[in-house]
Parts: structure tokens; sequence; C-alpha cells
């Protein structure tokens, strides 16, 4: 029996920024990659922090 | 900071970013998957939507804000936020609503009632009046089938649905002139409608309106049929009716009365007379017989002959005393009509029980207070006759069922209980008939039961261009199931004449979810104002008054909007780009991929089910921490202002409270530590202090401090010492919640055990993260375990591998962590499913190809202007077309035009078009802002073979109509300046090249550890050779010294498996024994030297890549007789010797935590000693269970899932005894044994410990790395650890290009934490490596040498150390590989003898000489 084909892409589901990440550096190197997330927009919870530490900088 | 990595990944061409969407099931192996994804519509198209907010304003749903955690508004058409990828907007519904999925004509019932509710009557009456021609019929008349099924049924009374649209036609009566739909198109085809009732009038209404011409043929004097002559005056008045059929008359029908079909036209007359298709609805205009004896006796008449005589005003004759037989709605018309028309005694006798009567119950209602008398079920025997054969009165028999046991109609009686009832007029109404004159005679075939036959779908008879509907054809119905049926007939006649399938796409299913409404206040039903009962008799004025306009605004705000999107349409109205579409469906899609990532996350934990407690949810001041995080951000609820929601004052007392959904196990059995509470609890407290005008107390109520991250417990040091953030020690035993001030008073006892009390304005839960529901269910879904917290479970050595074989998890789902640790780990996780599909590494990825650029060197500049309205934000303030006027006026422009949307993709091809068409070496867009739109335009440049950089923008909507939006002629006259200076910019610009060069696909790893070795064999899976440099003979690094992992994972059996793949593996080259002598070069090309052991010469290795692995080691003590005692020792060396003879002898053990650490000489925690003490504590106590420890601790920081094994050691018995920095314990050596005393808390006194062994937990320090550091121009920390590009989201990037950093030489972590942080490494070196090139920036700094002076002040101000002075040819360069494009050397050089390109200082001048050419 052969091994079926493999594919060139990789799926991510969950579009915070652990997703975002895995797929910038999934898409950076050379695979396509579907972010597959549940709400109208990636970001998840970080994007509605105002600062984050230790830094103070603005989490947008 | 996380906004640029939104659009890095919004703009990425192998990112597709599917939204609303949800992963079903997962089917296949690793390498290979089919991925089957539900996406949810959005109702917007992503490709055409601009963002430009236009429907949002217009959108009449507001709803709690999810972004804001609920606490401001958003409408059902929305932006998540404002920096949102995609960017385009999307619509919230649940299904339909109820309403109009039950309302036969499907009329967008709660979007009128929105509009109704925001005073937009015109649009209401509109929206109404698109899917329903009478609006003021119908809101008399109909049955309401949407009432009962509205959802306010279910908390109170429904809504006055009915009376909400009769409002809308009251008040278009008192308007000029009636609303009259716009005809679009004239068409030539001619379609012939015979039969002026609901149906027919409907059917002409829609035909209409796609343009057909229409003429309506009425047997009847008068137009409306049953509506006319059916329904009673007080009921429908005639002057609405008029108004109605009015305006489809203006429409263009033309409608032909007292015409019959079958005499004075025929269906071969209609073809004759050019007539295309017919529509046949006729009505039910006769009425059904008793059949019993004297039934055609004088007296005797028919209930629809009677209205109808009445409705035409003939002379109807009735008696004082009449006799209605019949329980349905026509019935209690007659029998009204007859009470108004003079006669004293009206007596309705009918078969049905009351309960059973097929009149609507309102009916009845009014009927009874008419004085209508009702008498229940009896059947008629057989009319009296008097002696002039007069009916007198009719016999009844008593009907003991109307049903059969199948429940179709079927009355049985009992002859022997009859009962006469006496009158001078019978009239009887049991139902109506059709009157078929002239259709059987036509051809059109009939039903046994006397209806008209036709297609129930397609509504289609059995003459092809023929169709029926209404009464006629389904028997008697409403007048809305009239007017649902005609809109049928015409979508059927359309297709008919248009050639297209009848029957295609029509059954749609209507479905619908009702909201939950147990939260819901009552708010009673509006009753409606009638005509006393009184006041009805002998007239045929209209009962029900209706509603005014403050009754009808009271009315539509109980409305509880369950569709959420009331599909009012106002979106796609005032949607320009023509993005909205309410059709979308879900859709079912089946992807293929190789191997998976898991990173869906957390939810944040609902203190809701502790309200009793917390009082969240009941006063508004208590509020979760990501609601006080929103408080606090500028774009938040608050605009940043920092005030209490109870009063919008600001506080002055704030209390935090930790550990709320986090280490409680009783209460909400989250036994874990979210690791992330303590951080934000400081940030937030320190942030809340600077947003407060007067000074702000902050105080944290806390268990233990857990800042054990990298460089956190400065953090700490720095909130408590510097910032004067109150930290509190006490578990806060209750709350009190005062109702009038809301402020809330706190109890507590203190650290001695005194019972506290104080106030606060505000308390903020910091709330911890759990496992969701959602992914809880995905991980069933797709198979893959979990741990007892519903976390996605890993091992220790596989930190991001799932049970699954090609599915890999990382982020919160794994466990609870913060951002870099998340960051991290979705590093590791890119290349663990990278590798599952290495061999297919480029397959699927798309590339751009560019046409060869065109030459524009020597031609004068041919500038084309482009100037956007973006819908109305620029186009409603600035004069565009007087913009783009004046910017052909300007030097070098040969070409200005103006979009609605320049950024829209048709634009893009009308800019490619024009380019070419016209020749343009320049080009200028007048629009919004470069940051999110100049790379798109860049690319459009580049496709048409123009350089990207002879592009220049001009933001005239930030920074010219949203700011100016009140004063147009200014803003216009700014928007011709910004073109002024664009344009002048853009006449300087010169093509740039971006430098590519080559990338050496070689890493050099340095450090052989676990960090080293895992980073290197990633690198070899993905198919990357790597040099390993260790410095010692043997590889292994700190681990060598480790046994087990907390977990009980054998460390050594891992490291030999590892150091054995690794000297395996033909892709690494180790060095052992080798240290860096040397190092040169940039990003993709370096150069390193590398000294061995016994060899003379250093070897080069050339390498594109560099991964940072130098580890770290155990902090040697120099306190608590450590090297003076052997009873004192580490904790390393305690696992050793538990290991080697166990824990035989140790009655009594005492630990001592943060040596080494959270002092002066290393502030920082060094993250993992907590855990080692637990660990060995437990190993211990399970050797020797009767054995006594004692930990000595300042806070223990068993963070995430760890804090299981610190719940377990309590449990074991292992006692911990807190201490402060100020008061360490005290150790002597004691004859046997060694005494430590210590300071306990609670006693408030010394407590002395006789021990037989003492365990130091000496913290974490770097490996000596000064030499290496040097070298390589690494920067590292005062406390000797490497430093990263970005702590937050670059963790495992160095600042330099190219580096990478992972394990201890980043800072101290566990084994778990360190391999992924390696994987995650070797991750972002891939991203580098799999590249065969790379395109440096074209921006960047250039010195003119003949002008230099040397002065060495670039040298000195470039914060990357970029620009050298290269003593042997005596000049300044700056190495464009390694050249930011900051600008600060142009800045700062004396002579200006340094260029950025593209930011020249000509080009950045002639935009100021513009401006000042304008005159100010």
């Amino acid at each position: 029996m052969t091994a079926p084909e493999k594919s060139g892409s990789v799926m991510v589901v969950g579009g915070g920024i652990a997703g975002m990440q895995s797929a910038l550096d999934l898409a950076e190197s050379g695979y396509y990659v579907y972010l597959v997330e549940k709400s109208a927009a990636i970001g998840g919870i970080m994007s509605q922090l105002d600062k984050t530490f230790p830094t103070n900088d603005c989490a947008m | 900071m996380i906004s640029p990595k939104l659009v890095e990944v919004g703009r990425h061409l192998n990112i597709e970013i599917l939204t609303n969407s949800e992963l079903l099931s997962l089917d296949g192996e690793p390498g290979r998957f089919t991925a089957q994804v539900h996406q949810d519509p959005r109702f917007v198209d992503l490709a055409k939507c601009t963002s430009c907010g236009e429907c949002a304003k217009v959108c009449p749903i507001a709803l709690p804000n999810e972004y804001d955690e609920g606490l401001s508004e958003r409408k059902a058409i929305y932006k998540q936020y404002a920096q949102a990828i995609p960017g385009a907007f999307g619509i919230s519904k649940r299904g339909t609503a109820p309403c109009k999925a039950t309302c036969p004509a499907h009329v967008s019932i709660q979007g009128y009632i929105a509009l109704i509710d925001e005073g937009k009557y015109a649009e209401a009456l509109q929206l109404f009046k698109e899917s329903h021609p009478f609006p003021g019929i119908c809101g008399r008349v109909c049955h309401h089938p949407c009432e009962q099924i509205c959802t306010r049924n279910d908390v109170d009374q429904p809504l006055a649905i009915r009376e909400l649209h009769r409002y809308l036609a009251d008040w278009e009566q008192t308007q000029e002139s009636p609303y009259v739909p716009e005809v679009k198109e004239k068409r030539d085809e001619k379609v012939a409608v015979i039969g002026s009732g609901p149906a027919g009038l409907t059917a002409a209404y829609y035909l209409a309106l796609a343009g057909y011409q229409v003429t309506i043929f009425e047997k009847l004097p008068k137009a409306g049929g049953m509506m006319r002559y059916g329904i009673p005056e007080y009921r429908l008045p005639r002057s609405i009716l008029d108004t109605e059929i009015g305006v489809i008359e203006q429409m263009g029908v033309t409608i032909k009365t007292g015409v019959a079909f079958g005499q004075d036209f025929t269906l071969d007359s209609l073809k004759k007379d050019g007539f295309a298709s017919v529509f046949v609805g006729i009505g039910l205009h006769g009425g059904r017989k008793l059949g019993v004896e004297n039934e055609d006796a004088e007296g005797v008449l028919q209930g629809v002959d009677f209205l109808r005589d009445m409705a035409l005003g003939k002379e109807v004759e009735i008696g004082e005393d009449v006799l209605v037989v019949g329980g349905g709605n026509v019935a209690i018309d007659v029998a009204l009509t007859a009470k108004r028309k003079g006669a004293k005694n009206v007596t309705l006798i009918c078969l049905e029980k009351r309960e059973e009567m097929p009149a609507w119950e309102h009916e009845i209602e009014e009927a009874l207070e008419s004085e209508i008398n009702i008498v229940n079920s009896f059947g008629p025997k057989n009319f009296f006759i008097d002696k002039s054969s007069k009916v007198s009165g009719i016999e009844f028999k008593t009907c003991t069922a109307v049903f059969d046991e199948n429940g179709r109609f079927s009355p049985s009686y009992d002859e022997d209980a009859c009962q006469p009832f006496f009158g001078d007029t019978v009239i009887v109404s049991i139902g109506q008939s059709t009157v078929l004159d002239g259709i059987r005679e036509q051809g059109i075939e009939t039903t046994p039961p006397g209806g008209i036959k036709a297609d129930p779908v397609t509504l289609q008879t059995s003459v092809e261009w023929v169709f029926a509907g209404g009464d006629a054809f389904y028997g008697p119905k409403s007048v809305v199931d009239a007017v649902s049926c005609g809109k049928e007939a015409a979508e059927s006649i359309h297709r008919y004449l248009n050639g297209l399938d009848l029957a295609e796409g029509r059954e749609k299913q209507w479905e619908f979810e009702k909201p939950d409404t147990s939260m819901e206040a009552h708010k009673p039903r509006t009753p409606v104002r009638c005509l006393d009962p009184e006041a009805r008799e002998c007239n045929f004025l209209e009962v029900s008054f209706g509603f005014n306009e403050e009754e009808a605004k009271k009315e539509a705000d109980r409305c509880l909007r369950c569709g959420i999107c009331s599909e009012c349409y106002q979106c796609v109205k005032a949607c320009l780009a023509e993005a909205i579409d309410h059709t979308q469906q879900p859709e079912d899609k089946e992807i293929t991929v190789g191997s998976v990532i898991l990173s869906a996350g957390t939810e944040i934990y609902d203190p809701g089910e502790l309200s009793q407690f917390y009082h969240y949810g009941k006063n508004p001041n208590v509020m979760t921490s990501l609601e006080f995080e929103r408080i606090l951000s500028a774009s938040g609820p608050t605009m940043g202002h920092l005030v209490r929601p109870s009063d919008e004052k600001e506080p002055k007392k704030i209390a935090w409270l930790q550990c709320v959904g986090s280490r409680d196990t009783n209460r909400c059995g989250n036994g874990y530590c979210s690791s992330v509470c303590c951080m934000y609890a400081i940030k937030d407290a320190m942030i809340a202090k600077e947003h407060s005008k007067e000074e702000l107390d902050a105080a944290i109520f806390y268990m233990d401090i857990r800042t054990f991250g990298k460089d956190y417990e400065k953090y700490y040091d720095r909130a408590r010492n510097k910032e004067g953030v109150r930290f509190v020690k006490a578990r806060v035993h209750s709350i009190y919640d005062d109702p009038k001030t809301r402020d809330l008073t706190l109890r507590f006892a203190d650290e001695s055990g005194n019972m506290v009390d104080e106030p606060f304005d505000m308390v903020v839960l910091s709330v911890g993260l759990q496992a969701g529901e959602g992914t809880k269910a995905l991980a069933e879904r797709l198979g893959i375990e979990m741990n007892h917290y519903n976390f996605l479970k890993t091992g220790p050595f596989a930190p991001v591998a799932t049970s699954r074989p090609g599915v890999y998890t990382c982020g919160i789902l794994q466990g609870p962590k913060d951002i870099p640790a998340s960051v991290t780990e979705a590093g590791a996780a890119a290349p663990a499913a990278g590798a599952d599909v290495a061999e297919a590494r480029g397959k699927d990825a798309k590339t751009i190809e560019f046409p060869e650029e065109i030459d524009v060197a020597g031609i004068e500049p041919r500038i084309g202007v482009f100037v956007c309205n973006c819908g109305i934000n620029i186009g409603g303030v600035v004069n565009v077309p007087e913009v783009q006027e004046y910017a052909g006026t300007l030097p070098g422009v040969v070409f200005t035009d103006s979009n609605l949307f320049t950024c829209s993709q048709d634009t893009q091809d009308k800019i490619k078009e024009k380019i070419q068409e016209e020749n343009l070496n320049r080009v200028v867009v007048a629009s919004c802002s470069p940051k999110t739109h100049a790379p798109m335009f860049m690319e459009t440049l580049e496709a048409c073979g123009l350089n990207k950089y002879l592009f220049e923008m001009a933001n005239i909507r930030n920074q010219d109509s949203w700011v100016h939006a009140n004063n147009p002629d200014l803003a216009t006259k700014k928007a011709k300046e910004l073109v002024r200076m664009a344009v002048a910019r853009s006449a300087t610009l010169h093509p740039l090249h971006e430098r590519v060069i080559p990338v050496n696909k070689r890493a050099l790893v340095l450090g052989g550890g676990i960090a080293g070795m895992n980073a290197a064999l990633d690198l070899s899976k993905q198919g990357f050779e790597s040099v390993l440099i260790e410095k010692e003979d043997k590889l292994g690094g700190m681990a060598r010294r480790l046994h087990h992992t907390i977990e009980g994972a054998d460390v050594q059996g891992y490291l030999e498996k590892l150091v054995g793949q690794v000297e395996k593996d033909d892709k690494i080259e180790v060095l052992s024994g080798a240290q860096v002598a040397g190092f040169e070069g940039f990003q993709g090309n370096f150069l390193t030297e590398v000294k061995i052991d016994g060899q003379q010469e250093p070897r080069s290795i050339d390498h594109g890549v560099i991964l940072v692995a130098t580890g770290g080691a155990e902090y040697r003590p120099k306190e608590f007789l450590y090297g003076e005692d052997d009873r004192v020792m580490t904790q390393v060396e305690l696992s050793d010797r538990l290991e080697k003879s166990g824990a035989d002898g140790l009655d009594t053990v005492v630990m001592i935590q943060c040596v080494g650490s959270r002092n002066e000489e290393n502030p920082n925690c060094s993250r993992i000693c907590c855990q080692a003490a637990v660990k060995n504590a437990l190993a211990i106590k399970k050797q020797n269970p009767a054995s006594q420890i004692f930990v000595l601790y300042r806070d223990m920081r068993t963070y995430g899932l760890l804090e299981d094994y610190y719940t377990d050691a309590r449990k074991q018995g292992v006692i911990f005894v807190r201490f402060d920095k100020e008061h360490p314990p005290q150790v002597a050596a004691d004859g046997d044994g060694l005494k430590v005393t210590v300071k306990d808390h609670v006693l408030q006194q010394d407590i002395e410990i006789g021990t037989d062994l003492l365990a130091l937990s000496a913290g974490v320090t770097a490996t000596d790395t000064k030499a290496v550091s040097d070298i390589m121009k690494l920067n590292r920390n005062p406390e000797g650890f490497f430093i990263e590009a970005h702590v937050k989201l670059r963790p495992v990037d160095m600042p330099g290009e190219g580096m990478f950093l992972c394990g201890m030489a980043h800072g101290p972590k566990l084994i778990s934490e360190t391999i992924a942080q390696s994987q995650a490494a070797a991750s972002r070196a891939v991203t580098f490596l799999s590249k065969d090139t790379i395109q440096l920036s074209a921006i960047t700094a250039k010195v003119d040498v003949d002008h230099c002076v040397k002065c060495l002040t670039c040298v000195r101000s470039c914060p990357f150390g970029v620009p050298k002075f290269n003593v042997e040819k005596g000049e300044i360069e700056i190495d464009d590989a390694l050249c930011h494009g900051c600008g600060v050397c142009t800045a700062v050089c004396p002579r200006q003898a340094i260029q950025l390109s593209f930011y020249e200082d000509d080009q950045i001048t002639c935009k100021i000489d513009a401006l000042l050419a304008g005159g100010i």
C-alpha cells in the first residue's frame, strides 16, 4: 500500500495570538494555511487588552 | 502591538482566514487529513466591504458589545473592533425572527418595529410594502399568526404586531401623498389578473413592480373582492381600502370593473389582446346550503350574499329577531352587521363548542360585547315556516361531536335532544364556495370540491399560461394568505415569461430560534382604544382607533429582537459598495490538510455563579478584570476614563481579589492556577493609578503573588515599592454591598488573624482562564484526550503534541499561560505541524509573478491622481470633483480620476488599466492612511511593471474629512493642499530596488543541552542542516543532573534517546569541546569561527541563522551553611540523593525557598524552584510517609497545572510555612541535626525545627556567556540571560535578524517549556531557511562619502550600531543588510551627508514648499 500523497497545507483552529503566530510561521515556511476562527475576526482575547505586562506596552 | 501582526496575517498570501467557522471533523491520517469545516454566513461580502461603517450608522438594532464585555453597545451589523482583521463588517443573526418566519407574507416584522422604535416611519412603511401591499388593510383584519408565535408571549403578552403596521398606514394617511413603490424598469409584456381580491391585487402589485403591464378584470362594480364585499365597514373603512388599491393603480395597473370572465372576456380574447399570461383569483363569493327542509323559504338568507348586498348598498330586509347559523368569522360579521342594521335580538347558533368555534377569539369577544347571543353545540334540523311560507324559526338538534376520531369534520347528533329557536330572519353562514361560471368552459380544470386546480408550488393551472390562487384555489383563508399566494403567482408568471424554471428553489424552509427570556422584565401590552360598545349600534363607524405615535413607540420598545438583525435592510440601502447580502447561507467545506494545530484558546471564568459572594452582576461596581481592562482602554466604553459604573465617579479606592475561578476546587472546580492574574492585576493597578486624577488606593488581595516570568519580579517590586500598589495577603471572608452608595466593604482577616472591615469604591475580580464548553466539544469531536480540567493533554517531552498524531496544540487550550508562553508554544506547534508535511513544502503555497519593470529613467513625470470618495466618508464632506479637477491643474499631472472606493478590487484593475493607457510613471492616491493601504496600492503598481516606490498617498480621510466634518469648505481646501504636496513629492521619487541576498541554508546552534538538541532535531525534520556546538565534551547540559519531572517522566531516559537521535542524524554535525572564537556577517550569511579542544586551527562555519541555547545552571548557595555542612544541599542534589539512596533516615526535612532568587543580587524569581521543592517533598512522602517536611516559602509559585501537586503535597501533610524577605529563617548546626528557626505569621512567634536535612531551593543562574556575547554582539540582561527581540510577541527572536534564542539561555524554565521554546526557535529559523533569498528593505541610509567629515555622530546615534568607521578606507560605512531604515543617522548628521532612500531631504522639503506655495 502506498501512502497517500501529502498535502502542503496546514489547518490552524483558533485565531488568537497563538493561532496567528503558528499560521505566520507556517505560511512563512512554505505551507498554505487555513486559519479557522469561530468569531467574525481574528485577534482573540489579546485584542481586548489595554496594556500588557511587564512593559505596559499598548496591547493593540 | 498585536495590530501589525493582525495586518500581516490578513495580508499574507498563504493564509486563508475562515471566519465564523468551526472545525467539525477530521478524517484521514497525518500528511493527509480531510477536515469538515462549517462556516456561518457573514452576510457581508469580504471582497466588497470597505469597512466605511455607513451600515452601522443606520442599523436600528443595538446589542451588548462583546468586545467591551457588554459595557457598551454595538449594532447588529458591526466590526468586532476598529483594527479587526478581516476588516469587513458582519451581521449577527439568530435565524429569522419567529414573527417573520410565521407571517405567510414573511414581512420583516422585527424590522419595521425596530424602525418605528427609532421614529423612522417612512422607512418602516417602505420595508413593510416590500413584502406586503396592504399595511392598513391587514393592520385591521389580519388574523396575525405572528402574534401567536411572538416570543413576548412567553414572557407576558405578545407584541401588538398588527396594530403597529396599522399605525404605519394611519401615519401614511397624515402625509401629503401615500408611498408608491418605484417601478424600476418598464417591460412590454402584458399580464391579465382576473379578480381584484387580495390575491389578484397582490399579484398585480408585484408584477407591476417588476415592470409588467398589468390589467385587473373585476366582475363587481369596485375592486377589492372580499375585502370590500365580505368584510364589514366598521372593521375595514373603505377609505383605507381605496388608498391601498389606489397605490397599485398609481404603479400603472389598470383595473376594469363590471366585467365577467366567460361573458365579457375569455382566455381567447385575452390572448388576442396581447396578454402573455393570466392570473385567476376569483375568490369564494358563493355560499353553502344546509340542505334541510324549507331552506328556500322567504326570510332565509345566505351570509356572503347578505354582506355583499350590504356593501353594495342594496336594500336588504331583515326582521327584529335574527338567527345566524354558523360559527366562523363570516357568521360573526353577519351577526354584527345585522345588529348594526337594526336587529334587536341576534342569536348565533353553531355546531361547535365555544372553544371549537372557527371564528377568531377576538371576533367572538367583540360579538359578545355587542350582545350577540351565542349558542353552541346545535345543528339545524328543519326550518319552521308560518302560514305565508315565511321562515319563523329553526329546530335544532344537539350536536354531540363535530369531528370524528381522525379529526375530520363529521358531526354526530343526538336526534332526541332538540330545541327550537324562533326568529323572523335566518342567515345561513356555514361556508363559502367558488362561483365557477366561465372557468370550466375555458378549459381550466377544477377539483372535485369545486376549486380551481393548480400546482401547489408554482400555481400553474392546466392551461400553461394561466396561474391561479387565493380562496378559489385553496379554500377560505385570511387576507395575508392571499397576499402570500399573490406574491408567489407574480414570481411564477415572471419566471414563465422569462423562460425560467418555475419550481427551482421555491420551497424555502423558514426556521427560527427563540432567545432565552428567563431574565426578561415584564412589560404589559399597550391596549388599543376602541369605540364603546354602545356607540357601535346602528352605525358602521370603525371600532378600533389604533395607536397614536406615543403608543406605537411604547409598544415597539417591547420587541425582544429575536432574530438579532431585524432584516430592515437599511444597511443594504446605505452600503454604496453593494457588499451586503442577506441571502448568504451557511456553507460546509471539505478541506485537505496535512496537519492541524488547535489553538482555540480560553474562556474567561464567569463569576456570575458566585454572585451571592462577590455581588458580581448585582452591584455594577464589581467587575471582572477583563471588563476593567476595557474601562482602562482608550478605545473602551469610557474612552479610558476611569469611572465606576454606578455613578460615573472616579473611584478613590479599588480592591483586586485574586484567584477568582482559580485555585478553587470547592466552589468552581478549577484547582489550577491561571498563571496570568497576578501579573495583570499588578498591571491594571498601576495603570489605574496612572489614569486617576487624584491619588488612587489600589489594593491587591492575594494568597501568593506569582510573578514567576522573566523580569516579572522586577515589575512586582516596582508596583509595590515605587508605584505604591498595596498588596494584602488575605483571603476575603465576605463582601457587603451598600445599596445606597454602591460602595463595597471587604471583611478579611489580616496576617495576624484580626478581622478587618475596609470599604472600597470598586472591586475587580481577577478572573481565571478555563477550558470552554466549545473547546471541550471540539476535542471530543476530534477524539483528542483532555486532562481533568478539559485542557488538551500533552506530555512533558512533547509539549505541543496531542494524543492524536498529526494534531498539535498551543496556547491556553493546552493549559493556562501568558502571551509570551502562548507565542512560544505557537512557534513550537508550527514546525511540529510542518514536519508532517515537510516533503510537500511549497506545493500548495501561492506566489505572485510580477512583470518586468518599466524603465522610467530620464522620462518626465507623468503623474496620475486617484481621488477617493470612500463611500461618503470623504465624499460626504470634501468636494471630491473639485479636488479632482484641481489635481488636474498641478504640474506633471496627466490623468485624474475619482472613485467610490479606491481600495476596491475593481478600482485596482482600473488603476492598472490607466497606468498602461496613459503611460503613468507616478501614482498618487488621495484617500486614507498609508499605514493600512499603501502596501496594497504599491502591489497594484508592481503588477503592471511600475516600480512600487513611485507611489505617494495623501490622507484626505483620517487627517481631513474625519476631523473637519463640520467644515466642508475648509476640508476641501485642505484636501487640495494635501494632494498638491503629494503630487510634488511624487515627482521627486525614483525607483528603488530591494537588495536580494542568498540565504545559506545551514544553522549554527550554540549549546548541546535539551534546548539546542531539540532545535537541531527540529531543523533536521524540516530538512535543514545544522552545526551544534557544545563547550563540554558530552551533550546534555544541565539535564544530565536531573532525574524525573514532577509528572514522573524519566529525564535520563529521554536524554539518552535525544542524544542518540542527534548523533545519528546526518543533518546535524556535533562539535563538542567547542567554543566560538570569531564571528561576522549578517542575516542569511554568517561566518563563525569555532575553536575545538585539541585542534590547533579554528574551524570556519558559514551559516544562515544562529540559535542560541547556551543554557543555565543551579545557583551555588553561599548561605544557610551550604558547603559547610553536608546535611545542607540543593534541591537538585536532594533529588540525586533520593534517586540513589531513597528517603531512608529522612524523618524531618526542611526546605527553604528563594535561595539565590528574589534578592538584591538576583532580583528575579527562578520559576522552577517551588515545583522542585514540591516534587522532592512528594517523593520523600511517597517513600517515607511518616516523614515530616517543612517548606519555608515566601510565595508558593506552582503556576498553571503545577498547582495540583502543591495541593497534593498539603494533603500529604507537607507543612508550608511562610516567611518574609526581611525575616529569613536562621540555620544552625546542632549536634546530631540542624536547627532551623523561622517566624510563623499566624502564631506571631519564632518556631524552631530540628531537621535531618536542609534542602535549599537554589535559583537558576545563566551560564557564563560573556565571551560569546562579546564576540557575537548579543545583548544580555544584568543577570546574564540573553535578551529577546520583544518580550511579548517575539520571545524567541533576538534583536539581530537571523538570530534566535531558546531554553535557559533566555531565562529559567521547565524542561517542557524549554522544549517548546527550542521548537519555536527552530520554527522561526525555518521561516528564514526555507527561503532561497532574502529581500532587504530598500529604505536604507546611504552615506555621501565626499561630504562626510567622519565626525562619528551617526556611529554614536544609531540604535542598532550599524554605521562603522572603516579604518582602512577612512570612510563611514552603513551596511544596507543591517540598516533598519529608522532615519536617526540622517537626522543627526550635521553635514546632511546621509540620505535615507524614499525619504531623501528634497523628497520631504518639496512637500513643505508645495504647501507654502499655496500661501497660508
